[in-house]
């Protein structure tokens, strides 16, 4: 509270008091209404039977483990093997897409930052942003188009007799993870790059005069330096993979679900707001136990995240 | 001809059209300590860079130890860089910066750390081993980034202005303690400079370098005494510079007609002049001594502008005939009062003048 308060001391000195208060009451707004009050009412939704709108408020409105509960052990309660296998999935697919990304983020990040120059580098920033101008959905059809059997990718392959059957990209996930990992490009590859342009041109050729070969150069010199960014970029493009929907919904294939999708279920298909909140309580859950457990494991503090 | 001799065999550096490095070509000795000395901007990390392996030669052969050194790379070379800013590793521990080079050799952990420690000692720095390079002192800094260099034992070391970001008193310091270094391991050393004092006081030999062409190579006194250019003589050490024209030549001496009346100075290596030749007669503030010449000499009527005190010495800065004017003296702790008035001659002994050919000034 008192870091607080000299915060806003602080910027009431420097930038007058009308400013600071703006910029206290529209901090404060965003926090409450728009992060803290929709979370909490979610949250309070889960703990809560689906009533009919008559009993609200009734004797049978009371606080319930039911919804929770039914993601373990399903209705008849035996483990509930399909959600469970779906949120698996899903985190074992985020997780691989965030992979995808990092391979391909880092290459470009350290190219931007320390080989392109002027003309170049503005090209290849502006070749990186100008696709996102595209929304999701119509980006997401376009990869449909390019995957789908009768697709760009299979005419290729059938008319230069790479392969003689069309292949089923969309069943085999191929089409949706090229669609999440193309879609969350951006948050990697900026993060990445804010972090290695910090570093001195100097320490790179620096180990490359002392013999170091050019893995061994990114590996004990570039990417420590890296790594704050990756893992930031990581951060962002895990969470938000896991909770796309748009894409799954989209390019997914028909026998596989994501976990997204089951909560949209929940909401739309069963009008079940409060199973469905439960379902997304738990992907939050799972997805910051995730992301914390993965920060120990590679020696990341949250404070080198937020730089 | 040893591993540590380095052959500059005619190396020309260009960037599109623009020539960084001309026509240079000479031989660095083993176990010399080289200066490279030229204002900023005159080719010479360029130079440095060509040799590390950084750049190939546009034209022309970098050879160490007699091999033509044309595409190997920076790690395939014997030679060890530091570089102007150090360039040491923030995120590693002092012993793992100093021990890199090893690492990249394979060289196992234990046996990394002894030479690491060894090192350390070497440097008087001993028990840093395990700290942050941040939490080193800048004079540290630069004796860890020196160790590092000498890890893996090169042949030659190539330093770009290392001394560059201390602060003066630790600079001076520094520079007894590589040359120190220098002698005890027997390295061959390449060092860039813009410091003439740096230059003069730790090379055996100096190449003064001026937009790209090596204008002269010698010792330190060479360099210093008998300049052959006109940049050489006004870059290195302060200088009186007279403009005029030749009207005689004696043997060795030159009869100069100036602004500040006709002056006599030596022939630099010996030069021949015609009547009428524009040249440039330098003379040092030190040799100027104050008060007119006794044999009826040179003799400059000057007036004073001011004086400055730099404790061990003291500067009178003298103007004649819209001429700037400089002479130094030692301090010796009394203000003499011959200097305190108006109208002062001043003159010097014609051998310690020295005439050149009129070419472009060091700052001009």
């Amino acid at each position: 509270m008192g870091a607080l308060r000299r915060t806003f001391n602080g910027f009431a000195s420097k930038h007058g008091l009308g400013v600071a208060c703006f910029i206290g009451v529209a901090v404060l707004f965003w926090m409450i209404f728009l992060i803290a009050l929709p979370q909490i009412s979610m949250l309070d939704y889960s703990f809560r039977y689906n009533l009919p709108a008559a009993e609200v408020g009734g004797p049978n409105d009371v606080y319930t483990f039911a919804n929770y509960g039914y993601f373990f052990q399903g209705n008849d309660g035996t483990f509930n093997g399909l959600d469970i296998g779906i949120l698996v999935k899903t985190m074992v697919a985020a997780v691989f897409v965030t992979i995808i990304d990092i391979l391909i983020c880092y290459p470009i990040a350290f190219i931007l930052a320390h080989s392109a120059t002027g003309v170049s580098a503005r090209l290849m920033v502006i070749g990186l942003i100008v696709p996102f101008w595209v929304n999701e959905i119509l980006r997401a059809f376009a990869f449909r188009v390019l995957f789908g059997a009768t697709g760009l990718i299979n005419g290729i392959g059938l008319s230069t007799g790479l392969w003689d059957q069309p292949i089923d990209f969309i069943r085999a996930d191929v089409a949706l993870y090229s669609g999440l990992t193309y879609a969350y490009i951006l948050l990697m590859i900026f993060p990445i790059f804010n972090a290695v342009e910090a570093l001195d041109r100097n320490q790179i050729e620096a180990a490359r005069d002392m013999g170091a070969s050019w893995w061994r150069v990114h590996w004990r010199v570039v990417l420590p330096v890296a790594k704050p960014g990756i893992a930031s970029g990581a951060t962002m493009v895990f969470m938000l993979t896991a909770g796309a929907l748009a894409a799954p919904q989209i390019l997914g294939g028909p026998s596989n679900l994501w976990f997204t999708q089951l909560i949209y279920q929940w909401f739309n298909q069963s009008a079940n707001w409060q199973r469905g909140s439960a379902y997304a309580v738990i992907l939050l859950i799972v997805c910051i136990a995730f992301v914390l457990m993965m920060m120990r494991v590679f020696k990341v503090s949250i404070g080198e995240i937020g730089r | 001809m040893t591993t540590k001799d380095i052959v500059l065999d005619h190396v020309t550096i260009r960037f599109g059209p623009f020539t960084a490095v001309d026509n240079a070509h000479l031989t660095i000795k083993g176990g010399e300590f080289f200066s490279f000395l030229g204002p900023s901007g005159c080719g010479k990390t360029t130079l440095l860079r060509c040799v590390s392996g950084f750049s190939e030669p546009s034209e022309g052969r970098v050879l160490i130890g007699g091999n033509n050194m044309k595409g190997v790379g920076p790690n395939k070379r014997p030679t060890a860089l530091i570089f102007q800013n150090l360039a040491l590793f923030p995120l590693m521990s002092v012993a793992d910066n100093i021990a890199f080079p090893l690492e990249v050799r394979g060289v196992g952990k234990k046996d990394r750390r002894k030479r690491a420690d060894e090192l350390l000692d070497m440097i008087a720095l001993p028990g840093v081993g395990d700290k942050k390079v941040h939490e080193l002192s800048g004079g540290q800094r630069q004796r860890v980034a020196i160790a590092r260099a000498l890890a893996v034992e090169p042949d030659i070391l190539l330093l770009d202005e290392p001394l560059s970001a201390l602060d003066l008193k630790l600079r001076h310091h520094m520079r007894s303690e590589l040359r120190a270094i220098q002698q005890r391991v027997g390295l061959t050393f390449i060092y860039i400079t813009h410091d003439q004092g740096e230059a003069l006081t730790m090379s055996d030999r100096i190449a003064v370098m001026n937009s790209g062409i090596i204008e002269q190579i010698g010792d330190p006194e060479t360099i210093y005494n008998k300049p052959k250019t006109a940049f050489v003589a006004s870059f290195v050490g302060e200088t009186n510079a007279i403009e005029g024209k030749v009207t005689a030549q004696d043997a060795g001496m030159v009869s100069v007609e100036t602004p500040v009346g006709r002056l006599t100075g030596s022939a630099a290596g010996g030069r021949n002049y015609k009547p009428g030749d524009a040249c440039i007669l330098f003379i040092r503030p030190e040799q100027l001594v104050p008060g007119a010449s006794s044999d009826g000499g040179n003799t400059i009527a000057t007036e004073r502008v001011k004086e400055e005190f730099e404790g061990n010495s003291r500067h009178l800065f003298l103007k004649a005939n819209g001429l700037d004017l400089r002479l130094s003296r030692v301090n010796t702790g009394v203000k003499p009062d011959s200097e305190t008035g108006g109208a002062v001659d001043v003159s010097f002994a014609a051998d310690k003048a020295i005439v050149l050919p009129a070419s472009a000034l060091a700052g001009a």
